[in-house]
């Protein structure tokens, strides 16, 4: 089957849609795993017969590619984006394969990273499927000499109900190959009582390969011919090397070479750190090699950075007027000095320690890499591997693997980059392992933050004024050497959108320098912004002798939308009329949780109590309530957590629930043990001995998960979770022992150290 | 020279004695569901069984599994899917999974020793294993799930 096919001269909404290449045949490629394409970049969605789009192709035999242009690291995407696709095409899914993407522009964005995978391509993926189906429809109707409206689809077939004619998709799929490929506004989508798939969702493509350590991650790369290296970093932000010593390495067994790399040109952005990579024949062995390497470091202005002195620069920033971000009502006024109401809540740098180190495998050759890696952005690695090799973004070739755990850190494709620029050196593949060592010391922290709260209460210790500041080192800084200040992005995360009815609010933040290298991790800002907010809020009803819920909903007020007029919010980057900051459906989680978690008749008693919190984030509204026990001696336990969102339309509704299940587990970490710390700018945990992140017997015994039913359209759900649960579980700890958690996390907060 | 058996295989190894059984695994064999995670047996994600115990391969040293048996996630359902696997199945229990192997192989010394197990024995067994994504209420259950199935 040597099908000649010209998809080149189709357009469809150019950019996303558009092909570029010219198609020329159909190839056997062997279906390994999902990594199938050749190192033209091609995939078998681009190979098949009918291939109306970069995302969709159909094979004369019936089989559907569906190509996943996002990484998969646990959330299911890999199977949820094709899956609307298949509804809309009415595709068996039993006959959908599906391919992986590598990077490449003509996906779109294909950063998996901000929860926003579905929300981002949903319309996109369900006109794809529409578009397709519409050409299968026309190709029928033309075979049948029938008006194309009096067509329809079944699972994986064109029916004509009135003559009872009927073919299947791979039939069709040559004569639908010569129609053009229709316009948008041709494609009728269909009403959600026709989806087969959304709403209902499928288990994981991968699942099956998850249970039987088939699955291929970016740690089981290989290549043939390759070295394996590991990498000693400066170990201060910014160190240079001084002088090398690798005599005794290179007598280790399996040791060939050791290679410098160059420190990165600041800003770090995504650029190597630099350091000394040992070569060796095993992983191994290179890990013995660097235990022997004899550095000096220059280690730079960073070597003053210490964590305990910059928690109170932090905080002594946070007193200090800072800039002002939004106000309502007369905040511009004095704030009052009777019934002041304040609070400094803190939470350190945070590291995502996947449990797959950073790894990647590249190969440097005819001035072309080839990359396979996990990583959240095969994009973000084009651009850094062409920036530090000199070669073109489209030389670059990153497969996509599947990631064990990215949580942000895979985001960034600093170790990407350390594998080419080595395999250029070495000029043959090379594999670069991090140690879990590497991982903790090496990381793109969540930023250290400090916040001011403070509020002027009434008689009935409802707040007529409110100020807030927050304090914490930009994830700019990794961008702009200068950058000290929030930007707009990560302010708008849960701090400039603060969802109260008060007559007077003010809200600020204070300038702060980075000393390490900060970035994105799961639910970002949203974690110490809603902690300070939700916290302080149940500080203030407690005070006022009221129930957090009711207080809760006091403050926030009657249900309506946000107005952000003058007021510099992104919303997570979606249109605002389309994602509107609404009050009703924040109003309507909390019930909903409540209700379910039968609030109002739980009962705190010495040593057990019950927390709540709600926080929007990432264009999801969540709710949660947290049970606590504690003993005598101190230790807590999580009996019971129950969850409510509303994240409009839910695709793939069991991959949400476990999202929402592992967040509280990820909030758990954030809770008890989650701390970063920095002496002589060198950061002093290592691996998860003194980086502690939560264990079976450590996490909630039972978590519930509740979805609200809606049609707005699709929100996050990787993320939102977190922050309210983080705030709930604080809460929590304060209803069943009277100790207020200002300071994260518990193991170094001196109330229950 | 090291003589030991992988999953009913002879194999000999002639290398550093000092290497960890699991770089052996991965590395020489490529037998890559083991998986490396910490290598100081904190994480669990590199648990194999030696002589049917579970045991941290990135911290037993080649020298010490001669003339043993090692049994890798690749061989537990070789012949058929395991009865936990089948239950990791039907809970849908992995995310991102790279911890998954461990923890199934942790689990199924778990079951062999006590084939109906408590939460708390559930948790004393699995407590060594980490996962990242926090899928530990799926675990339990899928624990207690296949250990009903053995009855």
């Amino acid at each position: 089957m040597n099908q000649i096919e010209n998809v080149s001269r189709r357009r469809f909404l150019k950019g996303v849609f558009g092909t570029g290449a010219l198609i020329l045949s159909v190839r056997y490629i062997p279906p390994l795993w999902a990594q199938s394409q050749s190192t033209d970049g091609q995939t078998e969605a681009d190979r098949a017969t009918l291939h109306p789009n970069v995302f969709v192709g159909i094979q004369q035999d019936g089989t559907i590619y569906i190509v996943a242009h996002r990484s998969e690291m646990g959330t299911v995407i890999r199977t949820s984006l094709p899956l609307v696709v298949a509804d809309e095409l009415d595709a068996d899914w039993k006959r959908v394969k599906i391919d992986q993407a590598i990077g490449d522009k003509r996906y779109g964005d294909q950063n998996t990273d901000g929860s926003q995978s579905v929300r981002r391509f949903y319309n996109t993926m369900r006109e794809c499927g529409a578009a397709a189906r519409w050409m299968l429809i026309q190709a029928a109707a033309q075979q049948w000499n029938v008006p194309a409206s009096d067509c329809s689809t079944e699972l994986h077939a064109v029916v004509h109900k009135a003559t009872g004619k009927r073919a299947g998709y791979g039939e069709l799929a040559p004569e639908a190959a010569r129609l053009t490929v229709p316009q948008k506004e041709q494609l009728q989508l269909k009403q959600p009582s026709e989806w087969r798939y959304i709403g209902k969702g499928m288990t994981s493509v991968d699942l099956e390969q998850l249970c039987t350590g088939k699955a291929m991650y970016g740690m089981d790369a290989h290549m043939d011919g390759m070295v394996y290296a590991s990498i000693e970093h400066p170990p201060v932000y910014g160190g240079k090397i001084k002088s090398l010593d690798d005599q005794e390495a290179l007598k280790v067994a399996g040791v060939h070479q050791t290679i410098s790399i160059d420190p990165f040109k600041p800003p770090a952005a995504f650029q190597p750190l630099g350091g000394v990579a040992v070569i060796a024949d095993n992983t191994w062995a290179a890990f013995q090699g660097r235990k022997k390497l004899k550095i000096a470091w220059d280690n730079g202005p960073n070597e003053s950075y210490d964590s305990v002195e910059y928690k109170k620069e932090l905080q002594d920033t946070a007193h200090k007027p800072g800039r002002l971000i939004r106000s309502v009502g007369d905040a511009e006024k004095a704030f009052p000095t009777a019934n002041v109401v304040e609070a400094d809540y803190y939470v350190p740098l945070l590291s995502h320690v996947p449990m797959e180190p950073m790894v990647a495998l590249a190969e440097f050759k005819d001035g072309k890499v080839t990359a396979w890696a996990p990583t959240q952005n095969p994009q973000a690695v084009q651009a850094i591997v062409s920036s530090e090799l000199g070669i073109a973004k489209e030389d670059v070739i990153c497969h996509v693997t599947l990631l064990g755990g990215g949580f942000g850190r895979k985001s960034k494709p600093d170790y990407v980059a350390e594998a080419a620029v080595l395999s250029k050196k070495l000029g043959r593949p090379v594999k670069v392992v991090w140690t879990r060592e590497d991982d903790v010391k090496f990381d793109y922290y969540n930023a250290v933050a400090a916040m001011y709260m403070k509020a002027a209460v009434d008689a009935k210790g409802k707040p007529t004024a409110w100020l807030q500041r927050s304090v914490f080192p930009p994830i700019t800084s990794i961008f702009d050497v200068n950058a000290v200040y929030g930007d707009p992005p990560h302010l708008a995360q849960g701090w400039t959108d603060l969802p109260y009815d008060l007559p007077s609010i003010r809200i600020e933040n204070g300038p702060a320098p980075a000393h390490v290298r900060i970035g994105w991790l799961r639910s970002v800002a949203n974690i110490y912004h809603a902690f300070a907010v939700q916290c302080f809020t149940d500080e203030l009803a407690h005070r006022a002798n009221r129930d957090p819920v009711e207080y809760l909903l006091d403050l926030i007020g009657p249900p309506r939308t946000l107005d952000f007029a003058n007021v510099n919010y992104p919303n997570y980057g979606a249109d605002y009329k389309t994602y509107p900051w609404e009050t009703g459906r924040l109003r309507s989680v909390i019930q909903m949780v409540a209700d379910k978690s039968g609030w109002a008749k739980k009962k705190t008693g010495k040593g057990h109590g019950f927390g709540f919190a709600a926080h929007r984030s990432f264009l999801t509204y969540v709710a949660t309530v947290v049970e606590v026990e504690v003993t005598d001696d101190g230790e807590i336990t999580i009996p019971r957590v129950d969850t409510a969102l509303d994240a409009g339309v839910v695709v793939n509704p069991e991959a949400v629930r476990a999202q929402f299940e592992g967040a509280v587990v990820f909030g758990t970490s954030v809770v008890r043990t989650g701390e970063i710390t920095a002496k002589n700018g060198v950061i002093q945990q290592s691996n998860f001995n003194d980086y502690p992140v939560a264990r079976i017997n450590e996490v909630p015994a039972q978590t519930n998960v509740y979805i609200t039913e809606s049609s707005a359209p699709p929100a996050g759900v990787g993320e939102p979770g977190v922050p309210p649960f983080v705030a709930a579980f604080c809460n929590a700890i304060f209803a069943a022992t009277g100790k207020r958690v200002r300071d994260l996390p518990l193991s170094s907060n001196s109330l229950f150290a | 020279m090291i003589n030991l058996k992988v999953n009913g295989i002879d194999r000999s190894f002639s290398g550093d004695p000092d290497m960890p059984l699991l770089w052996y695994v991965r590395d020489i064999l490529r037998l890559t569901g083991t998986k490396f995670g910490c290598g100081m047996a904190l994480c669990g994600a590199c648990t194999v069984h030696k002589n049917g115990d579970a045991i941290r391969s990135c911290v037993t040293p080649m020298s010490a599994v001669a003339n043993s048996e090692i049994r890798t996630i690749e061989d537990l359902g070789a012949n058929g899917l395991h009865p936990l696997q089948e239950a990791w199945m039907q809970i849908n229990v992995p995310q991102c999974g790279y911890c998954q192997s461990g923890q199934i192989m942790q689990a199924v010394s778990l079951l062999k020793t006590t084939p109906h197990p408590t939460d708390q024995q559930i948790d004393d067994a699995m407590a060594g294993n980490i996962c990242r994504c926090g899928t530990y209420q799926r675990i339990r259950h899928a624990i207690k799930m296949a250990g009903e199935k053995t009855v």
